[in-house]
């Protein structure tokens, strides 16, 4: 059973990408704090994994967090050039650094810019001039599913990594000094 | 809180192995802006005249320019400064990429680089954490098996890496510090190798400040469409195949020869073949979607190129494309320049031909001009025999070798290799950049008003028609519109036209900006995306000073002139101030030294070429003029040419002599 569901999609075109990163500059100014008051791509939710020898160049954007990295990878050859399998995954995890807000470490994930209005497409697809990624929306019919917000995902990675007893220990703490 | 820059320098002593984060005076940025402009003013201050460029004490700048890291596209390119061992002037560099924005993620402005490690080090910058690490493991190693080897050991792909190759290690002269497929050239890559700077690898992930952040995001996003959709910025060279303009005009082997019909249908298929056949990707650098660099993998290795850069080598060596790509991949390995080394090397070839240099100098020299070219190149980066001495560069090569060897050095200015150009009639504003530039290459001085008339009203109204929002002043239009003959125009118009073209790279270095997005760009198309009527609104929303067009302007003279001061303190006078003598066939020498002295005049110079000290103190300059005085440079009686008192021997010759 599943319901019909609008599904915000990105494209993205390997070939059409020139490695700019403008897309990781116009993530990281839309999500700053006020909006477009500064610029920091390693805060951007969507990153272009760059190897220039092996000309790679694949824009990739955050999903979820997992607190342990995958026991073992696929190397693909796609026309004569070996990628990483985690040249094309968004998965938050311990195995690189990426997608971890610099400051805190934890992890970003892409909400494909909600906004109030509405952006006509994400923005990092705005900044893309090359149509190396484009935007559309399309009808599936998609399992139901509860939809983990950003505390709860940021919570659950601070309970990984520093297990529940500490985290409740500090949150009694600040409710108390916050009292 | 501090927009758009960062507001620190990093300052790494070699010597001492001593790191510092140093606070930068707002005030700087405002009378400098940032890039090459606030590093002139440092080397001004801080490299004694009598400071040689391989001496601990010379200062190696890597600059990022006050706009790199804010969303205004094309803000990328590094400047690179120091006193170059060439031309015992200030070096002129810049390299593209994602090298200036990455550091002032990192919290810098600037490295400003002094002392000499005791051994061969490489420089990790991680935000605040900055190390000095040993570099001994990546010795003559190539720059991108360097950057790969840093990257990996660090466990930090996402570092920028610049670096030198085995030529630089060596101080050859014409050795280019490599960042990706950007290189920085004339001057900086020896300065790094006597250093014993292998690289610099940097990782910043701090956030840099917008002072009006909404407003200059909606602007960003129109310029780039206004980028993506026009053919007027960029380099057309990346899609335009037919590259007629460079094989029949410009010279052969050692700027020597012109083959007027070199071109082709046939060839030009041919040619366009052996790029898309090898071609990976156009690629852009930071921030920008224009994909001006070819990257390449012929026979198994990859190179990138841009621009004229893909027609050097051959051009050197009379060969064809192939042959530019067969040594692109090593040279760029090695670190070398691909502008000034072909012609060293095709000076070699021809004093060989000549009897000058004889087998005794270049044992087992092949026959075939390719394998010449590498035999020289592979001499050169190892300093081996011959290549000892041509690695000084075309100038100090031809004193060294002597024997009649001077005759052949027919192409450099202040001691720099030019441009392989040699014309027919005198261009005049083309005569006051090649004499007076103190960038060392055309390139970076030429650039907003065309280099030749076009030949019908129709032709000049549609160009001017998009042109007319870049000029800062209508005269320029005016000019252009009454231009008919190349070597027939005002002295007056010359004049300006000097300045403007040379305004436009002044502030894209200091700012960071691309020439194919302003300053090399207008001449071609006239509609380049940056301009004296917009940097002033862009400037103030990125930073939050206050700028209008004419403080704009004056900031640029006041750059124009800071950068001057560093080379008149190191003694470069008028008599520098020449164009090679083949440049055009048909010269002038009476009108060219008056044109000489009536660009002088308007710029506020006097008759030697130095900034009168009206000039400087009108220009925040004051203390120029006081280091001047104190030096003897200036007696501050000084007027422009055509205010001087005639000196003695003038007065001689006005009377006749006797």
């Amino acid at each position: 059973m599943g319901e019909k569901k609008i599904v915000r999609r990105i494209r993205v075109n390997l070939d059409k990408c020139n490695g700019c990163r403008a897309c990781e500059m116009a993530c990281s100014a839309f999500h700053a704090k006020p909006k477009y008051s500064s610029i920091n791509p390693a805060r951007s939710r969507i990153r272009v994994v760059t190897d220039e020898i092996n000309d790679e160049y694949v824009p990739i954007r955050a999903t979820d967090y997992s607190k342990a990295a995958c026991d073992g990878r696929r190397v693909y050859t796609v026309n004569g050039k070996e990628y990483s399998e985690c040249s094309f995954c968004g998965t938050v995890c311990p195995a690189r650094n990426l997608f971890k807000e610099p400051d805190s470490g934890l992890p970003l994930k892409c909400d494909m810019c909600e906004d109030d209005p509405p952006q006509k497409e994400p923005l990092c697809v705005q900044a893309c001039s090359l149509d190396a990624l484009t935007y559309e929306e399309v009808e599936e019919v998609v399992e139901e599913q509860v939809k983990a917000d950003e505390l709860e995902i940021g919570l659950k990675s601070l309970v990984d990594k520093y297990g529940v007893k500490k985290i409740a220990e500090s949150f009694a703490r600040i409710s108390q000094k916050s009292l | 809180m501090r927009y758009a820059e960062t507001g620190y320098t990093l300052e790494v002593d070699l010597s001492r192995g001593n790191i510092e984060r140093v606070e930068t005076d707002p005030k700087l940025t405002e009378l400098f802006l940032g890039g090459q402009g606030i590093a002139a003013k440092i080397l001004f201050d801080r490299v004694p005249p009598d400071v040689e460029p391989f001496s601990p004490d010379n200062l190696l700048i890597f600059s990022a320019g006050l706009l790199h890291g804010t969303p205004i596209p094309g803000a990328n390119r590094t400047a690179v400064n120091t006193i170059s061992p060439q031309t015992n002037l200030l070096a002129h560099s810049l390299m593209g990429g994602f090298f200036g924005p990455e550091l002032k993620y990192a919290g810098y402005d600037r490295i400003v680089i002094s002392g000499k490690a005791p051994d061969l080090v490489y420089l990790w910058i991680n935000n605040d954490k900055v190390e000095i690490r040993d570099a001994s493991h990546l010795r003559g190693k190539g720059v991108h098996e360097t950057t790969k080897l840093i990257r990996k050991e660090l466990n930090e792909p996402s570092a920028q890496v610049a670096a030198i190759g085995l030529a630089g290690e060596n101080r050859v002269y014409t050795a280019s510090i490599e960042h990706g497929f950007a290189s920085a050239a004339r001057g900086p890559g020896p300065v790094m190798g006597d250093k014993r700077l292998k690289a610099i690898a940097v990782r910043g992930t701090k956030d840099l400040n917008i002072a009006r952040p909404a407003e200059l995001f909606n602007l960003c996003i129109q310029l780039r469409k206004k980028m993506a959709e026009s053919m007027d910025v960029g380099d057309w060279m990346a899609v335009d195949e037919d590259d007629s303009f460079h094989h029949n005009n410009f010279a052969w082997g050692n700027a020597r020869t012109r083959i007027k019909d070199y071109w082709s249908e046939e060839l030009q298929e041919r040619w366009t073949n052996w790029k898309y056949d090898n071609m990976l990707r156009q690629k852009g650098c930071y921030n920008c979607s224009k994909k001006c660099i070819n990257v390449i993998s012929y026979k198994g290795r990859k190179f990138g190129y841009k621009c004229y850069g893909k027609d050097t080598y051959h051009m050197a060596a009379f060969k064809e494309l192939d042959f530019t790509y067969e040594i692109l991949p090593f040279t760029m390995e090695y670190g070398l320049d691909s502008y000034s080394t072909p012609q060293v090397i095709a000076f070699g070839i021809e004093l060989y031909e000549a009897g000058i240099l004889t087998d005794k100098d270049m044992p087992d020299f092949p026959t075939d001009s390719g394998e010449r070219v590498f035999y020289l190149m592979e001499k050169i980066v190892r300093r081996e025999g011959i290549g000892d001495i041509l690695a000084n560069g075309v100038y100090h090569a031809a004193r060294q070798i002597g024997n009649g060897a001077e005759a052949y050095d027919h192409n450099t200015v202040k001691k720099f290799e030019q441009l392989p150009i040699k014309l027919g009639k005198l261009n005049p504003p083309y005569f006051l950049m090649i004499a007076t530039g103190e960038k060392m290459a055309i390139t970076q001085i030429e650039g907003s008003f065309p280099q030749d008339p076009l030949p019908t009203i129709e032709e000049r109204e549609a160009f001017v028609n998009k042109w007319k929002e870049v000029v800062p002043d209508d005269k320029f239009l005016k000019w252009f519109m009454e231009w008919e003959k190349r070597n027939d125009i005002s002295n007056e118009a010359s004049c300006a036209i000097t300045d403007w073209n040379e305004a436009m790279h002044f502030l894209d270095d200091s700012l960071g900006l691309c020439g194919f997005l302003s300053s090399f760009r207008g001449q071609f198309g006239g509609g380049v995306v940056y301009h004296v009527n917009n940097m002033p609104e862009i400037i103030s929303l990125a930073t939050g000073m206050e700028i209008d067009k004419e403080g704009l302007w004056k900031t640029f003279q006041r750059i124009r002139n800071m950068v001057r001061a560093v080379n008149i303190k190191r003694g470069m006078r008028r008599a520098d101030e020449k164009p090679p003598e083949d440049h055009w066939a048909v010269r002038d020498h009476e009108f060219e030294q008056q044109l000489l002295d009536e660009y002088y005049d308007f710029k506020g110079w006097t008759k030697d070429g130095i900034p009168t000290k009206e000039t400087l103190d009108s220009l925040d300059l004051g203390f120029v003029s006081e280091e001047f005085l104190q030096r003897g440079i200036l007696t501050g009686n000084e007027g422009t040419p055509s205010k001087e008192a005639p000196t003695e021997k003038e007065q001689e010759q006005k009377s006749g002599g006797c």
